[in-house]
C-alpha cells in the first residue's frame, strides 16, 4: 500500500457504501458525509509535500493495509468485567469504547445534574436531532484537513457529551478508547462535547490498545464551550509501536469561557495531534500543554492552530519533548491574530530535549499578527540535557542514570504542575517517572492504573 | 588491584598536569594533605586554582596529561565523578548550578541516600531524613524555606554560597574542596559560612579554600597556605604567608620566583 492507493480505497469504499441516502442514520447525515466526500476527494491526502503534514508520517502509516470495518460488530465479552480503570483517589465516570464504539454495556452515567447527557454519538444522533443539528461537524467543516473530512465521512460512533446551562460536573468523566481484537484495524471515532453557558466540564481520555496489531486510528473531537463556561480536556496517549493515529481536536470559545487542553503522549507508533482553537467571543482563555516523552522509533506531531478572532482574549501554549533513541518529532504552533482582535495576549513556548544525537525534533513557530495592540511572544529551543547541572548532581553522589532522570523529571515537571486535578496529577507523575525509567511496559494495561482481571 | 600508600594521607597528588582544549593549565602540581588539616590554595587570576578543584571532583572536560593523585591511597583516575563523591569528595562550587524542577528537598534525600547505600547503610525514612534535614539547616543558619524550593533556583549569590555549605554538613565528606566560597558574599554572610565549615570540620576531615583573599582564612584557619602560579605551587608556609600575601600583592612572588 502507499498513499495514493489508500487514498483511492477509502474513495471506492465511500462510494460503493455511502453513495445512498439510506445508508446513513439519517439524511442530514447523508449530507455532511458526502459534503466531507467532495472536500477529500479533491484535497487528496496529504503527503510531505503538504506543509503542515510534511514531517507526521504519513507514507509510513500508509505503507500497511488496514481492516475497514462497516458494521458494528460488538464486543463479545463485557468489557466492564474485563476492564476496570482507577484512578486513585479520583472519582470518575467511565465511559468505554470499543474499537470506536461506545460500548453497549456502558454502566449508565446518572445523577449528575439535570439534563446532562453523556451516551454515544450514535445514539445522539437519533435521539438528539436537533442538537446534532446545531453543533456536529460545524466545527471541522470550517477547516481544510483532509483527515477530519476522512473521519466525517466515515465515523459513526464515539462519545458524546451534553452539559446544560448552569450546571458544574464535579466527577471528572473518563473516557477509554480500547482497542481489541486480531487484525490492523482502521478506527474512525468521533466525540462531540458541548459545554453551555455557566457550566463546567473535565474530561480525561486515554487510549488503551488489548491486541498488538497496528491500527491506524483517525480520531476528530469537536468542543464548543459557551458563555463563561469552562472545559478540561487531558489526553493520555499511549500506543503501540506501530499504529497511527491522527487526532483532531476543534474547539469554540465564546465569550468569558476557558478552555484547558493537555495532551500528554507517553508512547507513540506514529501520533499526530492536531489542535484547532477558534475564539470567537471577548474575554475567552486557552490553556494548551503538551507532552512527549518516546525514544526508539517513534514519531510524535503536533499541529496547533489558535485563532483570535476577537480583542481581549488570551492563550497560553507550552509544549514540551524528551526524544530518545531515534524517536522523532515536530512542533508546529500557528497563531492568527486577526485584524480587529486588540489586546490579545498570545505567548507559546516549545522546549525540546534530544538526548541523542540520533533523535530529531523539528520545531515552528508561526505567528500571524495582524492588529498591532497585542502581546504576543513565542520561543522554541532545542537542546541537551544541562551538563554542568548533571556534573553537580553527580558530584553529590547520584549516579548518571538517576542524576539524569531528575533532569529530565524536573523538564516534565513543569507540565505537570499545570494540571488541576491532584490525583491525577500525582498518578501522571508516576506514569512520567516509570516512562522514564523505561518501566513503562511492565504496565500492561491501561494508562490510569487499571487492574485487569 | 587497589594500591595502598601510606594510610596517613588523604590526598597525595604528584606532578599533575592539566589541560582544557589544549591550553595547558596545571604544570607540575605537587600537594600532600593529611586527615584533618585546612590547606589554603591562593593565587591570582588564571594560575590553575579552579582547574585543580574540577580535576579532583573528575570533571570531564579538563584532561590530564601526566602526573597522580592519590586520595586515601586510591589511584583517584580510578573512580568516576559520583564514585568520587561516595567516596567522600566535595566540592562547593564556585558557581552552583540552578535545577528548576528539582526540589532540594528531593536532590539532598537522593544524595544522602545513594552514599549511604554505597556504605551498605539502609535509606533514611522520610522522617528522619526531615529531621536531619532541619538539624543541618539550623547548623549553617540556612532560612528554611530555601530547602522547599527548586535547587539555587532564584537564590541570591549568598544564598547559594550558604547552600553549598548545607550540603557539605548533609554529607558530611572526608575532603571538602572549598572553590572561592567566599567569593560575593558580605561579611555577615563570610562568617556564617565560615562558622558552618568549622562546625562541620573534625579531626579527622581534611578541607583545601581556594581563595583570592586572605579574609575568609581568618575564619577558617588554614594549617598550610600555597602559593598556585602559572599551574604550579611555587611557595608553601603557614597561615602567616596569607597575611604576606595581602600585604604585598602577587607581584611580589612574581619577582621573588624570578618570572
Amino acid at each position: 500500500m502507499d498513499i495514493k492507493k489508500t487514498f483511492e480505497k477509502y474513495i471506492d469504499i465511500f462510494e460503493k457504501n455511502f453513495s445512498n441516502v439510506k445508508q446513513h442514520e439519517s439524511s442530514s447525515l447523508y449530507k455532511i458525509r458526502t459534503e466531507a466526500y467532495e472536500k477529500f476527494k479533491k484535497h487528496g491526502m496529504p503527503d510531505h509535500n503538504d506543509e503542515n503534514y510534511k514531517y507526521a508520517g504519513i507514507s509510513e502509516i500508509c505503507s500497511q493495509d488496514y481492516e475497514f470495518s462497516l458494521d458494528s460488530r460488538g464486543a463479545i465479552v463485557d468489557l466492564n468485567e474485563y476492564f476496570q480503570c482507577e484512578i486513585k483517589d479520583l472519582d470518575t465516570h467511565i465511559a468505554l469504547l470499543s474499537n470506536g464504539e461506545y460500548y453497549s454495556n456502558n454502566k449508565p452515567i446518572e445523577n449528575i445534574g439535570e439534563g446532562v447527557i453523556i451516551c454515544g454519538l450514535n445514539m445522539a444522533i437519533n435521539k438528539y436531532p436537533e442538537i446534532i443539528k446545531e453543533y456536529y461537524n460545524q466545527n471541522a467543516r470550517e477547516y481544510d484537513d483532509s483527515f477530519s473530512e476522512l473521519n466525517t465521512m466515515f465515523a459513526k460512533d464515539g462519545l458524546f457529551i451534553y452539559v446544560p446551562e448552569n450546571t458544574k460536573i464535579d466527577k471528572t468523566i473518563q473516557l477509554v478508547n480500547l482497542i481489541h481484537g486480531f487484525g490492523n484495524k482502521n478506527i474512525f471515532k468521533r466525540n462531540l462535547i458541548i459545554v453551555r453557558k455557566n457550566s463546567e466540564l473535565s474530561l480525561v481520555i486515554c487510549d488503551h490498545t488489548l491486541n498488538n496489531s497496528n491500527n491506524f486510528v483517525i480520531d476528530v473531537t469537536e468542543s464548543v464551550v459557551l458563555e463563561n463556561a469552562k472545559f478540561c480536556y487531558h489526553n493520555l496517549q499511549k500506543e503501540p509501536n506501530k499504529t497511527g493515529v491522527i487526532n483532531s481536536h476543534f474547539v469554540k470559545l465564546n465569550k468569558y469561557s476557558k478552555f484547558d487542553s493537555y495532551i500528554l503522549s507517553f508512547h507513540g507508533g506514529i501520533i499526530r495531534n492536531n489542535l484547532f482553537v477558534k475564539m470567537i467571543g471577548e474575554f475567552a482563555e486557552s490553556n494548551l500543554f503538551g507532552l512527549n516523552l518516546t525514544d526508539r522509533e517513534q514519531r510524535i506531531d503536533n499541529y496547533t492552530l489558535i485563532e483570535h478572532d476577537v480583542p481581549n482574549c488570551s492563550s497560553n501554549e507550552l509544549y514540551k519533548g524528551i526524544l530518545d533513541e531515534q524517536a522523532k518529532g515536530s512542533f508546529m504552533g500557528r497563531i492568527i491574530v486577526k485584524p480587529n482582535a486588540q489586546k490579545t495576549l498570545a505567548y507559546q513556548t516549545n522546549r525540546n530535549i534530544c538526548l541523542t544525537p540520533e533523535a530529531k525534533m523539528r520545531t515552528k513557530p508561526q505567528l500571524e499578527i495582524y492588529a498591532d495592540d497585542v502581546k504576543c511572544s513565542h520561543g522554541a529551543t532545542v537542546g541537551q540535557l544541562d551538563e554542568t547541572a548533571l556534573f553537580y548532581l553527580k558530584q553529590r553522589g547520584i549516579n548518571e542514570k538517576e542524576a539524569k532522570l531528575m533532569l529530565m523529571f524536573a523538564f516534565a515537571n513543569d507540565i505537570l504542575l499545570k494540571i488541576n486535578i491532584v490525583p491525577l496529577r500525582e498518578r501522571i507523575a508516576e506514569l512520567i517517572d516509570s516512562r522514564l525509567r523505561g518501566e513503562f511496559s511492565a504496565c500492561e494495561h491501561c494508562l490510569m492504573n487499571c487492574n485487569s482481571r | 588491584m587497589i594500591l595502598k600508600l601510606k594510610n596517613d594521607n588523604m590526598l597525595v597528588i604528584k606532578n599533575l598536569h592539566a589541560e582544557i582544549n589544549g591550553k595547558k593549565i596545571l604544570k607540575g602540581l605537587n600537594l600532600e594533605v593529611k586527615p584533618g588539616e585546612i590547606h589554603a590554595i591562593m593565587g591570582p587570576n588564571g594560575s590553575g586554582k579552579s582547574t585543580l578543584s574540577a580535576v579532583l571532583a573528575g570533571k570531564e572536560d579538563f584532561i590530564v596529561t601526566e602526573g597522580e593523585i592519590f586520595y586515601q591511597g586510591r589511584n583517584l583516575f580510578d573512580l568516576n565523578v559520583e564514585e568520587r563523591a561516595k567516596e567522600g569528595i566535595f566540592l562547593s562550587f564556585q558557581y552552583p548550578v540552578e535545577i528548576p524542577g528539582v526540589s532540594m528537598i528531593n536532590f539532598m534525600k537522593t544524595a544522602v541516600n545513594e552514599q549511604r547505600k554505597y556504605r551498605s547503610l539502609p535509606p533514611m525514612s522520610s522522617g528522619e531524613f526531615l529531621k536531619y534535614m532541619r538539624e543541618m539547616k539550623d547548623l549553617v543558619e540556612l532560612k528554611s524555606d530555601l530547602a522547599n524550593r527548586s535547587v539555587n533556583e532564584g537564590f541570591s549569590g549568598g544564598e547559594k554560597k550558604r547552600n553549598e555549605i548545607f550540603q557539605m554538613a548533609m554529607l558530611k565528606p572526608k575532603l571538602a574542596i572549598l572553590d572561592e566560597t567566599d567569593s560575593g558574599l558580605d561579611i555577615d554572610a563570610l562568617r556564617i559560612v565560615a562558622n558552618g565549615v568549622n562546625k562541620v570540620k573534625t579531626k579527622e576531615n581534611s578541607v583545601i579554600v581556594i581563595t583570592h583573599y586572605q579574609r575568609l582564612l581568618e575564619y577558617i584557619v588554614p594549617d598550610f597556605v600555597h602559593i598556585l602560579y602559572d599551574g604550579k605551587i611555587v611557595k608553601s608556609a603557614g597561615k602567616e604567608l596569607a597575611f604576606e600575601l595581602e600585604e604585598k600583592g602577587y607581584n611580589w612572588i612574581k619577582d621573588e620566583i624570578g618570572d
